[in-house]
């Protein structure tokens, strides 16, 4: 009994490394040192004109909390969007992703999931193409009751480890060639956070996330995103972009382990 | 770091639990069989108003040892809970059993650690409550307070169950069985054979909408397995005892229903967020905290869905 009581007052000790008090935390904004880190320091104009971000005011289940980016035609400045960056201010690793828009894909919207672990503001930082930074932000209230930014099954997120899927909406405006398409991947991967405990080695499990994943169009970039663990397990991208006339979707996402997972579909959606 | 001193205090103060016991009043609870007793919690979120309390726990006394079925949302309902049942029997108690991980079922697990004590949980529950402990830790502290979080410990089954295991308890056994992923990862249910009450835990809801933190297919599957256990009544994880398997019928409806829009949806490509906030509104008018849950629920099955 000594013994197990000790080990519950170590897992107890452990665990108040992370589970800083949320008064205490709110008491100071981090956005200033996080655009100290992230950005360096560079100053950050509003970019309600480029940008849209739009999220649930509450977060229903931590663990899948849908965001949207809308990026909205520039007509006059001659200027495009080239990457957004989403910060999750509170979360443990607030750098959620940063999206690099391909050159000529025009890319219009992109929708993933994250994990959001308290009450936080959300930032999205855009770069347009003279090097200057555009923000805008929201503010999502936390889940309440047993919801958590973790995985529900974990048998069943190692069986899809690797599996990726890639699907295309139709939509009524779409020509037969070119034109706005709407497509969708998923890739099956745990996007383990690393702060928790394995049980039977009471080791602290190493994060293991995926950390690129970059999408195609024949040869032509439509998008890449640079994740952490704030992404939600089995990283799930919807976009739209412009078809370029293309046989081809490719994508390919890699991990923290050097894991690459790749896969080419004809772009009607049937694998090559 | 305020934590780490208080959690250190919290530990020496086993020592001088029974001082404390002392002033708590005793958890108002019933007794549905002979030997059987609950404690009703309230339909609501956990908050500092309710102490946590919203969650249904109970204990079943035999001759020689009592055995406690989850243990409340707060150290404070715990140890309500304890001064319930010596109110009641000298019997010792020899088990406490976590129907799952979730805070209003655990968080009173520290008013129970003592000498002949033995957690029983699934062998999931404590990678599980390893996992998710730190993280409740943290997101409760808003709505339920310092004064109810301080003294919480997260304390680990130590005897796992995957199958079932029988407990005896003195002229009666009672029947723990280990789940497949369903309402959680780690649901366990407690039968008492001799009154034929189950214990559901959150794989059973009642009035209080259904709470999907598991695999919405393993759930749905596990209700035939559910109804054939050989039960009389049923104390669900939350809302009123019921006779047994009526009162399924209610949530097997719900999660039907959720699944076949969800699946829906999915299939139609209609976006996660449309989906998940259109899901099984029929349903809206059945539950209470229908607005609190049903969101939530519909978007982690769809993004389960949509690896069908
Ligand atoms: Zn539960």
């Amino acid at each position: 009994m000594p013994r197990l009581l000790l080990r519950n007052a170590c897992i107890a000790i452990c665990m108040s490394m992370f589970a800083a008090p949320a008064a205490a935390v709110e008491a100071i904004d981090p956005w200033p040192g996080l655009v100290q880190d992230i950005f360096d320091n560079k100053p950050i104009g509003d970019g309600g004109d480029l940008i849209a971000l739009d999220m649930p005011a509450r977060a229903e289940d931590a663990a899948i909390v849908p965001v949207t980016l809308r990026i909205k035609p520039d007509t006059n400045s001659g200027r495009r969007v080239v990457a957004i960056t989403v910060v999750i201010d509170q979360n443990p690793a607030p750098m959620a992703a940063k999206f690099v828009l391909g050159a000529d894909a025009q890319v219009s919207e992109i929708a993933t999931r994250v994990r959001v672990n308290n009450y936080t503001n959300v930032h999205a930082v855009a770069e347009t193409s003279d090097g200057k930074l555009h923000m805008v932000k929201t503010y999502v209230k936390a889940s309440g009751g047993c919801s958590a930014p973790a995985i529900k099954n974990v048998e069943e997120s190692k069986a899809r480890l690797g599996q990726i899927r890639y699907r295309q909406f139709t939509k009524p405006a779409d020509g037969a060639h070119g034109g706005a398409r709407e497509a969708q991947v998923m890739i099956g991967h745990p996007n383990n956070s690393g702060l928790q405990m394995d049980q039977v080695t009471q080791l602290y499990v190493p994060a293991y996330y995926v950390d690129r994943i970059r999408l195609w169009q024949d040869d032509a970039p439509i998008l890449s995103m640079e994740g952490g663990i704030s992404i939600s397990e089995d990283p799930n991208i919807r976009f739209t972009y412009v078809a370029n006339g293309a046989r081809t979707f490719r994508i390919e996402a890699k991990d923290t382990d050097g894991h690459v997972f790749e896969k080419t579909w004809k772009i009607d959606g049937s694998t090559m | 770091m305020r934590y780490r001193t208080l959690t250190i205090a919290a530990v020496i103060g086993i020592a001088v639990q029974t001082n404390t016991q002392a002033q708590e009043r005793a958890l108002p609870v019933r007794e549905i069989a002979s030997g059987v007793f609950v404690h009703e919690g309230r339909i609501e979120l956990a908050s500092s108003d309710n102490d946590g309390a919203i969650a249904n726990i109970g204990f079943i006394i035999g001759t020689t040892a009592v055995a406690v079925i989850d243990t409340g949302g707060s150290v404070r309902e715990g140890r309500q809970l304890l001064a319930a049942i010596r109110a009641r029997t000298s019997v010792p108690i020899r088990y406490v059993i976590n129907t799952h991980g979730h805070p209003d079922h655990m968080f009173g697990n520290a008013a129970f650690v003592a000498d002949g004590v033995t957690f029983v949980g699934h062998h999931r529950l404590p990678q599980a409550m390893a996992t998710r402990g730190p993280l409740y830790l943290d997101s409760f502290q808003r709505s339920m307070g310092d004064a109810l979080l301080n003294d919480v410990r997260i304390v680990p089954p130590t005897r796992l169950v995957d199958g079932s295991l029988a407990l005896e308890l003195g002229e009666r056994t009672v029947i723990v069985k280990a789940w497949p992923v369903a309402h959680s990862d780690s649901d366990v249910t407690v039968f008492d054979r001799t009154s034929q009450i189950l214990f559901a835990g959150d794989l059973v809801f009642i009035r209080h909408i259904p709470v999907l933190d598991g695999s919405i297919k393993n759930w749905l599957d596990s209700l035939d397995d559910l109804v054939a256990l050989p039960a009389r009544r049923v104390v669900p994880g939350h809302g009123p005892v019921s006779d047994w398997p009526a009162a399924l019928a209610d949530q097997r409806r719900y999660l039907g229903t959720l699944a076949t829009d969800i699946r829906r949806d999915v299939k139609g490509g209609r976006p996660i967020r449309e989906a998940a906030e259109q899901a099984a509104t029929t349903e809206r008018q059945r539950w209470e905290l229908f607005e609190d849950y049903n969101t939530r629920n519909a978007t982690a099955a769809y993004s389960q869905f949509e690896w069908e």
